[in-house]
C-alpha cells in the first residue's frame, strides 16, 4: 500500500497539523482539526450516494467495555486507542494491524467511570498516549515502541489521563481526571522529543495565582477542575482551548464558597507558555456535576456584520454559547435544550441562577444537556451540531464530604428521576440491548442550530439517549450514532434521515471519523466493541 | 466527570461500624441493608439500576450470583472490580463494602417490598380462579402470555406498588409494558405488549402471544396507550382479598433457573 513520506524522516510535521484542512485524507487530531469542528473536506460521499455505504472491515476490540476513542488516520495507518490502554496501527483500508502496544503499567489506578481512554495525539513519528496511572507515553509510531514515559501526576491521589493530549508545535498538552477524587486540576505541556515538562497550567488556583479570590480557605486544595475532553487551537491566536471539568467536591457547594474558578470554564492559555490569556465560566459554584469538558470549537465567520473570531461551545449545562476567542467576551448564550436551574444569562453570560426547591427535579440531570459527545460545525450549512439529552431531570442532593487522600469526594449524590411512575431510569454510561424505559422517561436528539440566534434549525430525534459524537462532511452529510446502535446518515442541511446501519444493539459512546485511502473515502465509527469503517460499493 | 454516582464517604460514620464482621449469608442488620441502599444508589445503581439487573445479563438479585457465590467475593469484585469490564474497582472502605453487600444481598426490590399480610394460599386461589388473571399473565407454566409474565414479581415490585396495580393498573403501568396498535400498510391491525422499542423498529408480543417486529416506516398507523388493557379490582375483589392476592404476588420470586 502507498505509505507517504515512510523512512523520510518526521511524517507530522507542525506545518502538516497546522495545516489538517488542506489534507482532509487523514484525521490528524482528536477531533480531525485544530478547530475542532470534526468537519471533513471529503466529499466522494454525497447525499445521492450515501445509501451505497457497504461494511468494508471491523475491529474487534480484545477487550469490553465503553469504547470512547476517536482514532487518529495518517496516510493510510489508523491508530487507535482500546481500553485500558492499548494503542493499536491498523490498514485504514484492510482493519489488519501492523503492531500493538500494551501498557505495562499498574492496574490499581483510580478512575470514576471506567478504564477509558479517549485517543492519541500525533507529532512527527511518535503518538503520545495519557494513562490510567497518569503517565504521558510516548510511542513510536513505525514500530509501537515505547520512546519515553514521564509521570504526569500521583495515580494514588485519585489523578488518571483519559483525554487524548493534543500536540502543538513541539508540545504535547495533556490534562488530568480525576475530579471525582478530589484532586487539584492542570494542563500541561511536554517536549515532544523529551517528555519532560514545558509548562502547567492549573485549573484550580493556589493562594498566591490570580483567580484564588473565589476560593474560601483551603478548599481549592481538593477542588478539582479535571480535564478529559481534547480542546482546541488558533495558530493566529497562538491559544489553544480546553474545558475544566467541576469542582470538587461535586455536589456539595457549601464546602467550597466562591465561583470556584477556573472550574466548568473554557480557558485560553498561551501555547508556548501556558499562561492564561482569559477564562470564561459556564457554571459558577456548581452544584451538579455539570462539567465543562465538551469540545470548544473555533470558527472564523461574520459575527453582526463583520468577520469574527468565534468560539463555540454546546455547554452540559444546557445553555450553547458564542464567545470572541480572542479576549474571551460573551456574544451570545441560548439554551438549546428545557432547562429550570437558570431563567437565562446576564450580559456577561454568568447564568441568572433559580435552583429548585430540595426534593424536587433540576433540569437538566446530572449528565447535563450534552456531555463528552463531540458536537460539529459545518462552515456549509453554517449550523452547529449537538448531541442532546432532551427530558432528562434530576434530583441532587448535598452532603458534606471528607476528604480522604485518592478516596472518592463527592459532596452528596443525585437520583435521576423518571416522570413516570415505576418507570426504569435510563442507565449513565451503558445500556443494555433492550430500552425498558422508553421515550416516555428521556430520549436523545441531534440538534441543528443556528449560531447566530442560538435558535433550532431542525431536530432529529431519536428514541433513546445518544452518547454519539457527530461528524460533519464538505457534501452535506452528517453522520452520528447513538445508544441503539445505529450507525446514521442524515442530510446536514435538513437533518433528514439518508441512511442507517444498524451494528448490534450496542451502544455508540465515541465520534465517527473520515478519512481516504486508496481513493475511497471511509467514514468509521465504534458501536461496542467494534470499530466498524464504511466506505461506497466498488 | 461524568460519574453515575456519588458519595459515600460520609456513610461510614452512619453504618453502625462496630457489628462484628461476620460473613454468615442470609444474616444482615436492617441498618446495615438501609446504610448500604444509600450507598448502592450514589454509587451502583446508574448502571446496574434500581432493580439490580441493569447491566446486561448481570442481575445482582440472583442467588447465587455467578461470580460472587459468598459475601467476601462480592466485596473482592467491588473492591477491585472485573477487569475487561465495565465494572471498576471502586475501592470503599471497609465499612461501606460491608452494607453495601448486605444491601445487595437482602435489600434488592424482592426484599425490599415491604410486609404482604394476606395468605399466600387464598391469593393463588383468586389468582387462577375468580380473578382470571391467568386471562393474561403467566406464572411459570401456567397462564397466557398476552401480558408481563409475572413468575419473579416479587422481586421488581414492592407489595406497595403490586397493591397500586390492583386497583389502578394504569397508574403504575410501566412504559414499556403501554399497550400498543399498529395498522400496516396493507391494514392488518397488531396489538400488544410493547417488549422493546427504537428509532425505526418495535418488538411486540402480541394478544395472541405471537412475537412480531415492525419497522416503524412500514405502519400507516402507530398508537401507544397510557391506559391499561388490566381492569381494575378495586371492586371486583374485597380489600381482604386483595391483600391476599399482593401477598401471593409477592411470593413470586422467580424459578431460579
Amino acid at each position: 500500500m502507498l505509505i507517504v513520506g515512510r523512512g523520510l524522516g518526521a511524517q507530522i510535521t507542525s506545518d502538516r497539523l497546522l495545516h489538517a484542512v488542506d489534507e482532509p485524507q487523514n484525521w490528524l487530531t482528536y477531533s480531525g482539526t485544530y478547530s475542532a469542528a470534526r468537519y471533513s473536506a471529503l466529499r466522494q460521499i454525497e447525499p445521492a450516494n450515501v445509501r451505497n455505504l457497504e461494511l468494508k472491515w471491523i475491529l474487534q476490540a480484545q477487550v469490553s467495555g465503553s469504547w470512547e476513542a476517536s482514532p487518529l488516520v495518517v496516510d493510510g495507518v489508523m491508530y487507535l486507542t482500546e481500553r485500558p490502554n492499548d494503542v493499536l496501527a491498523i490498514d485504514a483500508r484492510t482493519g489488519r494491524l501492523f503492531w500493538m502496544y500494551t501498557y505495562a503499567g499498574p492496574t490499581d489506578y483510580k478512575v470514576c467511570c471506567g478504564a477509558n481512554n479517549r485517543g492519541l495525539a500525533i507529532a512527527g513519528d511518535t503518538v503520545f498516549m495519557g494513562t490510567l496511572d497518569a503517565h504521558l507515553v510516548a510511542i513510536d509510531a513505525r514500530n509501537g515502541r515505547a520512546v519515553w514515559n514521564t509521570a504526569v501526576a500521583d495515580y494514588s491521589k485519585g489523578y488518571s489521563i483519559t483525554v487524548a493530549p493534543l500536540v502543538v508545535r513541539n508540545k504535547v498538552i495533556v490534562g488530568v481526571g480525576g475530579g471525582e477524587y478530589g484532586i487539584r486540576g492542570f494542563i500541561a505541556a511536554y517536549d515532544a522529543t523529551t517528555g519532560k515538562e514545558v509548562w502547567r497550567f492549573n485549573t484550580i488556583p493556589s493562594p498566591e495565582e490570580p483567580g484564588s479570590d473565589t476560593w474560601t480557605g483551603d478548599a481549592w486544595k481538593r477542588g478539582g477542575g479535571s480535564i478529559w475532553v481534547t480542546g482546541s487551537y488558533d495558530p493566529s491566536l497562538n491559544l489553544t482551548y480546553w474545558g475544566t471539568g467541576n469542582p470538587g467536591p461535586d455536589f456539595n457547594p457549601a464546602q467550597r464558597p466562591g465561583d470556584n474558578l477556573y472550574t466548568n470554564s473554557v480557558v485560553a492559555l498561551d501555547a508556548d507558555s501556558g499562561m492564561l490569556r482569559w477564562h470564561f465560566q459556564f457554571t459558577p459554584h456548581d452544584r451538579y456535576d455539570w462539567d465543562s469538558t465538551q469540545v470548544p470549537v473555533l470558527v472564523d465567520a461574520p459575527w453582526q456584520g463583520a468577520p469574527a473570531k468565534l468560539l463555540m461551545f454546546a455547554n452540559r449545562n444546557g445553555f450553547f454559547y458564542v464567545l470572541d476567542r480572542a479576549t474571551g467576551r460573551f456574544l451570545l448564550g441560548k439554551p438549546f435544550i428545557d432547562v429550570n436551574w437558570a431563567s437565562g444569562l446576564d450580559a456577561n453570560g454568568r447564568p441568572v441562577e433559580t435552583p429548585q426547591p430540595e426534593g424536587t427535579t433540576t433540569r437538566p440531570g446530572q449528565q447535563g444537556g450534552t456531555n463528552w459527545y463531540s458536537p460539529s460545525y459545518s462552515p456549509r450549512t453554517g449550523l452547529f451540531y449537538i448531541p442532546a439529552w432532551e427530558n432528562v431531570a434530576g434530583v441532587f442532593k448535598p452532603q458534606e464530604s471528607e476528604y480522604r487522600e485518592g478516596s472518592t469526594f463527592m459532596g452528596g449524590g443525585y437520583r435521576t428521576t423518571p416522570p413516570v411512575p415505576e418507570a426504569a431510569v435510563p442507565p449513565n454510561i451503558r445500556r443494555g440491548p433492550i430500552n425498558t424505559w422508553t421515550d416516555a422517561v428521556a430520549h436523545g436528539s441531534v440538534i441543528a442550530l443556528d449560531p447566530r440566534t442560538g435558535e433550532r434549525k431542525w431536530t432529529f430525534r431519536m428514541y433513546d439517549l445518544t452518547n454519539s459524537g457527530i461528524l460533519t462532511t464538505a457534501s452535506d452529510v452528517l453522520f452520528t450514532g447513538g445508544r441503539e446502535g445505529y450507525f446514521q446518515a442524515l442530510d446536514a442541511r435538513t437533518g433528514a434521515l439518508l441512511w442507517k446501519s444498524n451494528l448490534g444493539s450496542a451502544q455508540i459512546s465515541s465520534a465517527p471519523i473520515t478519512y481516504e485511502v486508496a481513493g475511497k473515502q471511509f467514514v468509521s465509527v465504534i458501536c461496542g466493541n467494534v470499530l466498524a469503517a464504511y466506505a461506497l460499493r466498488d | 466527570m461524568m460519574p453515575a454516582y456519588a458519595l459515600v464517604s460520609i456513610l461510614v460514620l452512619s453504618a453502625g461500624v462496630a457489628v462484628s464482621g461476620q460473613d454468615h449469608a442470609g444474616t444482615y442488620a436492617d441498618a446495615d441493608v438501609t446504610a448500604g441502599a444509600r450507598v448502592y444508589t450514589a454509587l451502583c445503581a446508574s448502571c446496574h439500576g434500581t432493580s439490580g439487573a441493569g447491566v446486561g445479563v448481570v442481575d445482582l438479585r440472583r442467588s447465587p450470583l455467578p461470580r460472587a457465590s459468598t459475601d467476601a467475593a462480592l466485596a473482592a469484585i467491588i473492591n477491585n472490580g472485573i477487569p475487561g469490564t465495565g465494572m471498576p474497582a471502586f475501592r470503599l472502605d471497609a465499612a461501606d463494602v460491608r452494607v453495601l453487600v448486605a444491601f445487595i444481598r437482602a435489600g434488592l426490590p424482592d426484599a425490599a417490598g415491604g410486609a404482604a399480610t394476606g395468605s399466600i394460599e387464598r391469593g393463588r386461589a383468586i389468582f387462577e380462579g375468580r380473578g382470571q388473571c391467568l386471562e393474561c399473565h403467566r406464572v411459570q407454566e401456567k397462564g397466557s402470555y398476552a401480558g408481563p409474565d409475572l413468575t419473579d414479581i416479587g422481586r421488581t415490585r414492592a407489595a406497595t406498588s403490586i397493591q397500586q396495580s390492583l386497583v389502578n393498573p394504569s397508574l403504575v403501568m410501566r412504559p414499556i409494558n403501554r399497550p400498543v396498535r399498529a395498522v400496516t400498510r396493507n391494514g392488518r391491525v397488531i396489538t400488544g405488549r410493547r417488549l422493546n422499542e427504537d428509532t425505526y423498529t418495535v418488538q411486540i408480543m402480541t394478544d395472541q402471544g405471537r412475537l412480531v417486529s415492525l419497522v416503524k416506516e412500514e405502519l400507516r398507523e402507530w398508537d401507544v396507550s397510557e391506559t391499561s388493557t388490566m381492569p381494575s379490582y378495586r371492586d371486583r375483589l374485597t380489600p381482604d382479598e386483595q391483600n391476599d392476592l399482593v401477598a401471593y404476588l409477592v411470593s413470586l420470586k422467580g424459578t431460579g433457573l
